[in-house]
């Protein structure tokens, strides 16, 4: 498979093929312990995919492996059609890691420490491309600062610069935005939205769900090792969201009325509200019949209003079924 | 062949030595100096001539090769020893080289500055006793091949320690003990004939007797042994470096 086949200048018109194919991975670390079992995955091109899961779920061994930190026990992967172990440079020069662990060189400066990366991955040096990447991480005015006199938010973006700084077309940020301020969050997301925009693929975890739900086009759940769901975003939400509608009642209500009991109906506290929670996936929601019921029994109301549940409630219910 | 690569690791460590020049020129010499003022000076003029070289001179070759085996050995350890400490080794392990480049970065870097300690000990000592060369190719050539050894030894060690502690025993407990035992001082054949059987087995005798023989043309075994002895044990090192690769040993989970 050429490169060209796989590369997409159009980050929304996505192509097929897949930029990572991970194919039956396993990995047991020499402790014994299984982290990761029998992983299949392909990302697409110019995707943002967030791998969501909790501590010790694998993310960052399944990361690790594709990288080339870990060695995989069992199973293949391929970058862009290069085997990460055959064709371990091609694969690689495609790819910019930002590790969950801050470690940096505490007595180098960020442009040194840049530089250093990019030489590293086999780029010339260009000097003009570096300083494009710490000016879009706000690091510009501590280009010649020692690392180790900057804060964890900046160190964790110089991390990030570091992994940009040879032009990667598929970038890994393994909880890119713990220890990272609200506002610094934001122009992270928006620096990676631009990355996305001008093509990189990206595959980021993150503890925050909102940030996967702001940001991603795919998600993917693991746990205990399994990847226990891969799903279009939107899909993913519209599928597993669970709804409610909840009914604003012209009169209080003591309680519910007989005959309607045991359908998903709750009362609020205070006998002013009717919450019905339904499944979109269900064949039928039950709403015509609810509210039918409803008039007939006299009872009527102001206003409404439905909610879809997050990803994160989405999310909770997942890992706890897999459990 | 990964050029840039090699570049960068390179120059990071030679930028490594210029930051911590106190202690990684300054105090080798100043140790060298106190031997000479010890052992040239102050004893050695009560020492007679070995072999024709008075003993101030005759311990220059020594005290080189002391510094250059310990130096070489403590750079290149702690070269690829701090990644590993502080994580930043995940760069390298991502990065598209091969073992070979961060080997030649590594190990290039720790042997060019071990060569450069052993000119500036060199031309210190120089200072306290008049320096003849009688082969300056071949010293340079044993300089560098015993600084690129030693280099590769410490890049093993270096990978081999998981603690600070580790990363001190082989050079305080093997090395240190070999270069003091192995002539550096004396000729081995001012021992008595069991404990020059005894030296045979050690390995920096090779070293030191080719290395003197090319500043006075005397040695204590064959400069083509001595030679072959270098070669066959930077090839040993290059066989460990590239199983400790293939395998991944101590540098990937
Ligand atoms: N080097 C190792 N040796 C043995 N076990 C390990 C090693 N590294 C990770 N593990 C184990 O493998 C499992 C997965 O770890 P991993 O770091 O991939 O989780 P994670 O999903 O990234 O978690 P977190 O959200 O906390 O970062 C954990 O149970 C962990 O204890
Ligand atoms: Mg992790």
């Amino acid at each position: 498979m050429a490169v060209d086949k796989t590369r997409n200048t159009h980050g929304t018109n996505r192509s097929m093929a897949p930029v990572i194919s991970v194919a039956n991975l396993s990995k047991t670390y020499a402790s014994g312990f299984q982290a990761l079992k029998g992983i299949n995955l392909e990302i697409q091109d110019s995707e943002i995919f967030a791998l969501l899961g909790p501590n010790g779920a694998g993310k960052t061994t399944l990361i690790g492996i594709i990288c080339g930190i870990v060695n995989p026990s069992e199973g293949a992967v391929s970058v862009a059609g290069h085997d990460i172990i055959a064709s371990y440079r091609a694969a690689r020069s495609m790819i910019g890691l930002v590790p969950q662990e801050l470690a940096t060189d505490a007595f180098e400066t960020v442009w040194a420490t840049a530089s250093f990366s990019r030489g590293l991955f086999g780029k010339k040096a260009n000097p003009a491309h570096i300083e494009k990447v710490l000016k879009e991480l706000s690091l510009w005015d501590k280009k010649d600062s020692k690392i180790i006199t900057l804060s964890g938010g900046m160190k964790r973006r110089v991390m990030i610069a570091k992994a940009l700084s040879h032009e990667p077309q598929i970038l890994f940020l393994d909880e890119p935005t713990a220890g990272v301020d609200v506002e610094l969050r934001k122009d992270m997301w928006e620096v990676v939205r631009a990355l996305r925009a001008s093509g990189v693929t990206i595959i980021l975890t993150t503890h925050y769900i909102e940030e996967a739900e702001q940001m991603a086009d795919r998600i993917g759940v693991i746990n205990h090792g399994e990847l226990i769901l891969v799903e279009d975003k939107d899909e993913l939400m519209r599928k597993l969201g669970r709804k409610q509608l909840t009914l604003n009642l012209h009169n209080r209500l003591a309680a519910i009325p007989p005959g309607l009991e045991g359908r998903g109906l709750e009362l609020s506290a205070d006998g002013s509200e009717l919450v019905y929670t339904y499944d979109t996936r269900a064949q039928r929601t039950g709403i015509t019949t609810l509210l039918k019921d409803l008039s007939a029994a006299g009872i009527t109301f102001r206003d409404l209003n439905t909610t879809q549940s997050s990803l994160e409630d989405i999310f909770v219910n997942l890992v706890r079924q897999s459990k | 062949m990964n050029l840039y690569a090699i570049k960068a690791i390179y120059l990071f460590e030679m930028a490594r030595t210029w930051r911590t020049l106190m202690q990684s020129i300054v105090s080798p010499v100043l140790s060298t100096s106190l031997y000479f003022v010890v052992f040239g000076a102050a004893i050695g003029s009560r020492i007679a001539e070995i072999d024709g070289v008075s003993y101030g001179a005759f311990i220059v070759p020594g005290l080189v090769m002391l510094s250059l085996l310990t130096q070489s050995i403590a750079n290149a350890s702690f070269g690829i020893y701090f990644p590993k400490f502080v994580g930043t080794i995940y760069e390298l392990l991502s990065a598209p080289i091969s073992p070979l480049e961060i080997v030649l970065g590594y190990v290039g870097a720790a042997a060019t500055k071990s060569v450069i300690l052993g000119l500036i000990i060199l031309a210190t000592a120089g200072l306290f006793v008049p320096l003849r060369i009688a082969h300056p190719f071949w010293m340079i050539a044993f300089l560098v091949l015993t600084a690129t050894t030693f280099s590769l030894f410490g890049f093993i060690i270096g990978i081999w320690a998981d603690g600070f502690e580790k990363l001190q025993v082989i050079p305080l407990l093997v090395i240190t003990p070999l270069t003091f035992l192995g002539g550096s001082f004396y000729s081995v054949s001012m021992l008595p004939p069991f404990w020059q059987t005894v030296t045979m087995f050690n390995p920096v005798v090779y070293l030191m007797s080719g290395f003197r023989w090319s500043f006075y043309d005397i040695a204590d075994v064959g400069v083509g042994v001595s030679l072959a002895m270098t070669l066959a044990f930077l090839a040993s090192c290059l066989g460990i470096v590239w199983w400790i690769f293939r395998t991944g040993y101590r540098l990937k989970a």
